[in-house]
């Protein structure tokens, strides 16, 4: 009895003392992250509860939008498939507490890079997948054509917990109106309270009131004002302490955009395999050891550009296309009047 | 010996077992906030907050600290508890003595109202009231005044604004007034026990109430203006009523919600309270030649009041705590501007969510402690 106590002890204690090996040798090369992804055999992806071009779902529960797109490439590079995603709708609220509970592991929810979420609650901002700027939404009718008009006891209704409501404050304050703000925590509340005629306008980036603006009874009687009052470049997040995985989430979307700068599309991804150019056969791994450097194989990137398409492709299929904003405005490439511009991928 | 030791230690276990979940969870959170890079601390509080609320009872705006907008949260639902607590209190003392009616209409009705408001959830009577029902109303230019001078639109109820010049005086006054009720009621009842006269006590009170504010505004030493709801242009096609004062919609849905359904409960305990005092009281009260009015106030009430109070403490409590739903709805209350908002602009989860739990914990504990002050009080005192 005791003799085989003593065996037992002795053969577990080589299996714990194997597995610190190996888990020690893969840790240099893998993230806990990437792991655990891997082994679930999805990417876990918070987006917003419906916002057309960004993050959306249709009758069918199928999912699409620009950063829709960016956890498809994760799925692409990290599984091999764009589909192995598991979508969480989340409202503004409930977004970061997800993401540092560990409920998620990327974010991707049309969410504005500033110095406090970045420094301050356990985040990292990896990119830029779309550059915004917070706009207003009046009725027609009403003959306000500028920011300007705006008179003392305006009501305006927005997103609880958003950056829209600190520059709401800014903005009313540096032009001395009083104002009222009606916050709702879902964004279908918020078009509701103002179709209803609770608010005088509805704020919140013009990539969302562009978006939202379908959603109301008589889209043609509303307008969005021509001043922009702040900087809003969305992209996507994730937790800190993780710096494998924070690598993979922006290389997949730095892909992207300069596969689109490339002319690398999902249709001649295959076939610019034999380019000439060095920098387009890194980018569909034919040259270099880029995957290695993250713990993936060498065709991580050529699945992202072959399941998902480059940044460009994305952007035509889920904004312009639906009539969202046709004109891609600063999201355009460095090279064609833009400020997309990315860090080379070699 | 042996016996005590016996009685110990499950009470050592469980306390070990207490301790050591606490603790298991407070070394989780450390460890892992340590890993993400979270930081725990209070100090935000001190921070400028840089948002506003759209209502609040005391001035703020966003150039004060997030303490400052914890603390408009917080009258906010104190706000909206108390005013669901007095109508409630009111809708259900009629209802539930209504259902004690002879009248068969008035009695059923009653019974219908109980039944209907209490089995439907009181969420969806929050989106009832707001959505539905407010939402429907008409913009501000279109509204005909109720009373003349109030103004019930979907942007909010207009009504007009009393600007009090040394309102102090006033309330000073009000106080004189109760304390010389206080005496009065004292000497009414040497009278009653000495000589048996009775005083007009109800009429003297009433009387005293009105006569001691009188003559504050009468000598000019208190002064009243009324801002009525002036009708502003803020766009060709927009409106609303200035100078009054706004009751934003989603402060009159809950509170409306928030009383209707509460009354049915109230209801029921008032029934409950007034049907437990046994018929033979009354009739023995009628003997000995009391009226049904002092019958009512000095026999069945006391009784029934002690049947009342606890049960409806209880709903106070859900009241308040239900209160809670305002975030639903947009109305700033403590969940929605301090869980809400601030939580979402310093991100910090653990510090605000366990404040916001305490005040509630603390707000419940001071209504229980006030009702059963109240409940000692009318108790059965045993010589």
């Amino acid at each position: 009895m005791l003799r085989t106590l003593k065996t037992l002890m002795y053969l577990l204690t080589s299996v714990a003392l194997l597995v610190s090996f190996e888990t020690g040798a893969m840790a240099a090369k893998k993230s806990k992250t990437l792991k655990k992804t891997q082994k679930m055999g999805f990417v876990r992806c918070g987006v917003s509860q419906g916002l057309p071009g960004f993050s959306n779902a249709d009758a069918s529960g199928n999912w699409t939008g620009v950063d829709v797109d960016l956890c498809r490439a994760v799925a692409a590079a990290t599984l091999g498939d764009s589909g192995k995603v598991k979508f969480f709708p989340l409202s503004a609220k409930e977004r970061f507490t997800a993401l540092t509970s560990g409920e998620i592991d990327v974010l991707s929810r049309n969410t504005t890079w500033t110095l406090s979420r970045d420094a301050d609650i356990g985040l990292t901002f990896v990119g830029v997948n779309f550059y915004d700027g917070q706009g207003f939404m009046v009725r027609k009718s009403s003959g306000i054509t500028s920011v300007n008009q705006f008179k003392a006891g305006v009501s305006a209704c927005t997103n609880l917990g958003t950056t829209t409501e600190l520059n709401m404050r800014d903005f009313f304050n540096s032009k001395g109106i009083k104002y009222e703000p009606v916050t709702f925590e879902k964004a279908d509340e918020v078009v509701a309270a103002y179709d209803a005629g609770r608010c005088d306008t509805y704020t919140t980036d013009k990539s969302g009131l562009a978006a939202q603006r379908i959603k109301l009874s008589k889209p043609n009687d509303h307008i969005v004002l021509p001043e922009t009052i702040s900087k809003e470049p969305l992209g996507p997040v994730v937790r800190q302490g993780d710096a494998v995985w924070e690598d993979i989430v922006r290389w997949s979307l730095n892909v992207m955009i300069e596969a689109e700068e490339y002319g690398i599309t999902s249709a001649n991804a295959d076939s610019m395999k034999s380019s000439d150019n060095p920098a387009v056969k890194r980018l569909v791994g034919a040259e270099g050891e880029l995957g290695a450097a993250f713990g993936l194989d060498n065709d991580w990137s050529l699945r992202i550009i072959k399941q998902v398409g480059n940044y460009g492709e994305s952007y035509k299929r889920n904004i312009a296309d639906t009539g969202i904003l046709p004109d891609r405005g600063p999201n355009q490439l460095w090279t064609k009047g833009g400020i997309l511009y990315v860090p080379p991928a070699r | 010996m042996n016996h005590k030791i016996k009685n110990i230690i499950p009470q050592l276990l469980t306390l070990l077992f207490v301790v050591s979940v606490i603790g298991f969870f407070t070394i989780n959170a450390q460890l892992n906030m340590d890993e993400r890079g979270i930081d725990f601390g209070y100090g935000f509080l001190n921070q400028e907050s840089s948002f506003d609320v759209q209502f609040s009872l005391i001035e703020y705006d966003g150039s004060h600290s997030y303490a400052k907008a914890y603390l408009v949260g917080l009258l906010n639902t104190i706000l909206v508890s108390v005013l669901g607590i007095i109508f409630c209190t009111i809708i259900g003392v009629i209802i539930g003595i209504a259902r004690l009616s002879p009248n068969y209409l008035i009695r059923n009705t009653a019974a219908w109202y109980v039944e209907f408001f209490r089995n439907v959830p009181l969420l969806l009577q929050i989106f009832f009231w707001y959505y539905a029902a407010l939402r429907a109303l008409p913009l501000p230019e279109n509204t005909e005044p109720i009373f003349g001078v109030t103004y019930l639109t979907v942007k909010g109820y207009y009504i007009p604004r009393l600007i009090w010049e040394n309102f102090d005086i006033l309330i000073y006054s009000i106080l004189a007034a109760i304390i010389s009720i206080m005496f009065i009621r004292n000497y009414a009842r040497k009278l009653q026990e000495e000589k048996g006269q009775q005083l007009p006590v109800l009429m003297i009170s009433a009387g005293l109430l009105l006569i001691f504010p009188a003559i504050t505004f009468v000598t000019g030493m208190v002064q009243l203006e009324v801002a009525l709801p002036v009708l502003k242009q803020l766009s060709k096609t927009s409106f609303i009523y200035a100078e009054g004062l706004s009751v934003p919609p989603e402060l009159l849905a809950l509170v409306l919600a928030l009383s209707l359904y509460t009354a049915t409960f109230v209801a029921e305990c008032v029934r409950a309270g007034v049907q437990g005092v046994s018929k033979g009281q009354k009739e023995a009260a009628a003997s000995v030649g009391l009226t049904p009015n002092q019958i009512l106030k000095l026999v069945i009430m006391p009784q029934a009041l002690r049947i009342i109070i606890p049960p409806t403490t209880n709903q106070y409590l859900n009241l308040t705590k239900n209160s809670s739903l305002a975030a639903a709805i947009a109305y700033p209350d403590l969940v929605l501007v301090f869980a809400g908002t601030a939580l979402m602009q310093t991100g910090r989860a653990i510090e605000i969510v366990s404040i916001t739990m305490l005040t509630y914990l603390t707000l419940s504990l001071a209504i229980s402690l006030l009702m059963n002050w109240y409940n000692k009080k009318i108790a059965i005192k045993e010589k």
